[in-house]
């Protein structure tokens, strides 16, 4: 028993690493993802190719590459044009990589969110003469994002799991802390399960506050 | 004063308004009426730019609407809606005073006295901190009316403004437009409340298929119609 409850810690030791980086994309992710929406319905169409080209080369393509390629493929390939380039750490493009990734995910999400809002209300804004900029500051935007606060609930808790590629990537955070246990104790069963184990009970008790936040929105709609 | 001539409107497969010609001086109210489909709430949404014309032009006390000023003029003719598309995050106050500090710059005290002498006009001072969804639809209503009225708009346009409401509540706000009427304010009201146009309009266009059938005053269109087409409409509603 008591191997499990150190394969356990060993992991947690990771876990505010992941969290770290889980928050920074989510932040990344909604801000950039916002852009990435309004681009994407931009009447004009440099945005809107440029978003969705954006949108389904993240979308199609898995995420480890993606940080692969960012972490180690991007130096290799500068240093190859003779540019010395080296990342400080590579906490930077995993940070990068997990913000671009999740803002093509939350894109969609935000356009969703945005376009649910009852066009009265933009109407509204306009009879009042305020510009499609005020409208959207005032009144759209805190408008869908009451009704995405869920979604970025629910990224957030992908983010957590997904950021365990970050582990082939140089980022010591949950799973590496576990591999790096494992590597030195050959305790791979106790090592994964703990791992696992910290994985659930962080995304758990948050799926549960995400529902619930769901539940209060759809009675508030009401 | 505002003044449209010869306002176009066309959806893809539908010529909804044709060419229509109107003026209200400052002060008078208009009423159009007309049956369902005649093109009554998009002449009116044609004339703040809610709806793009096809043709046509719109004068607001003299200088021509276009999409260079079109904002700035629609403070000057703010809209009430038949679904009242109150900001359903913002308090009744919020909702009242946004426009008014964001758009004209007002201070947030001076604009919220202003809300609140608003609130009392309507009969709704004691509502001031609820929320749109708590309030009944005539009430809401009256806010929106309020809302309108921050902006000191020289007129308002009224799409339909009891249409969506239960029967009780219609009154409520019917008064509360009277009162606005007696006390000049400009407005055109788009209304199926015969009674209302009948006794506060100044002048009334009957429309039917894009088009003004006839118009008049109350007295004209209500008691001597003149084209056939009135008078069978009038003998279905009255």
């Amino acid at each position: 028993m008591g191997v499990y409850v150190t394969g356990f810690l060993m992991a947690l030791k990771g876990l505010p690493m992941t969290l770290f980086v889980s928050l920074l994309a989510v932040a990344i992710g909604a801000s950039f993802g916002l852009l990435l929406a309004f681009m994407k319905m931009s009447k004009k169409v440099f945005p809107r190719v440029i978003s969705k080209a954006y949108i389904e080369i993240i979308r199609g393509t898995p995420m480890i590459v993606q940080a692969l390629i960012f972490a180690y493929g991007i130096p290799i390939l500068l240093q190859g044009l003779g540019v010395p380039f080296k990342w400080p750490v590579l906490l930077i493009p995993a940070i990068i990589v997990c913000g671009g990734n999740s803002a093509a995910y939350m894109a969609e999400v935000i356009r969703g969110g945005l376009q649910s809002v009852d066009p009265g209300q933009i109407e509204a804004c306009y009879s009042l003469g305020m510009t499609k900029r005020q409208a959207n500051r005032y009144v759209i935007l805190p408008q869908a994002f009451k009704i995405v606060t869920p979604s970025f609930g629910n990224e957030f808790i992908t983010l957590i799991k997904e950021t365990s590629v970050l582990a082939y990537c140089g980022v010591v955070e949950t799973l590496r802390s576990a591999q790096l246990w494992n590597a030195n104790t050959f305790e791979t069963f106790a090592a994964y399960i703990g791992a696992a184990l910290v994985y659930l009970a962080v995304t758990y008790p948050l799926s549960k506050v995400v529902a619930k936040m769901e539940k209060k929105m759809s009675e508030g709609a009401a | 004063m505002i003044e449209a001539k010869n306002i176009h409107k066309i959806f893809k497969d539908l010529h909804a308004v044709k060419g229509i010609d109107l003026t209200v001086e400052d002060g008078q109210v208009l009423c159009i009426i007309g049956p369902s489909g005649s093109g009554k709430s998009t002449l009116l949404r044609c004339l703040n730019g809610l709806e793009e014309k096809d043709e046509g032009e719109v004068f607001v006390d003299g200088v021509k609407a276009d999409e260079s000023n079109i904002t700035a003029l629609r403070q000057k003719m703010t809209m009430v809606f038949q679904n009242f598309n109150l900001f359903s995050h913002l308090s009744v106050l919020d909702n009242i005073t946004l426009s008014p500090i964001k758009v004209k710059g007002i201070e947030k005290e001076e604009a919220e006295a202003k809300a609140i002498e608003l609130l009392k006009l309507v009969g709704l001072e004691d509502k001031k901190d609820d929320f749109p969804r708590s309030l009944s639809g005539g009430q809401k209503q009256r806010i929106a009316i309020a809302r309108a009225l921050a902006m000191d708009p020289e007129i308002i346009l009224f799409d339909e403004p009891t249409s969506a409401l239960d029967p009780e509540m219609v009154g409520e706000v019917l008064d509360v437009m009277n009162n606005l009427a007696k006390e000049g304010m400009s407005m055109i009201v788009v209304t199926h409340e015969m009674g209302f146009a009948r006794e506060v309009a100044d002048k009334v266009i009957f429309m039917a298929e894009g088009m003004i059938v006839e118009e008049g005053t109350p007295d004209e269109i209500f008691n001597h119609p003149k084209m056939e087409r009135t008078k069978t409409f009038l003998e279905k509603v009255l």
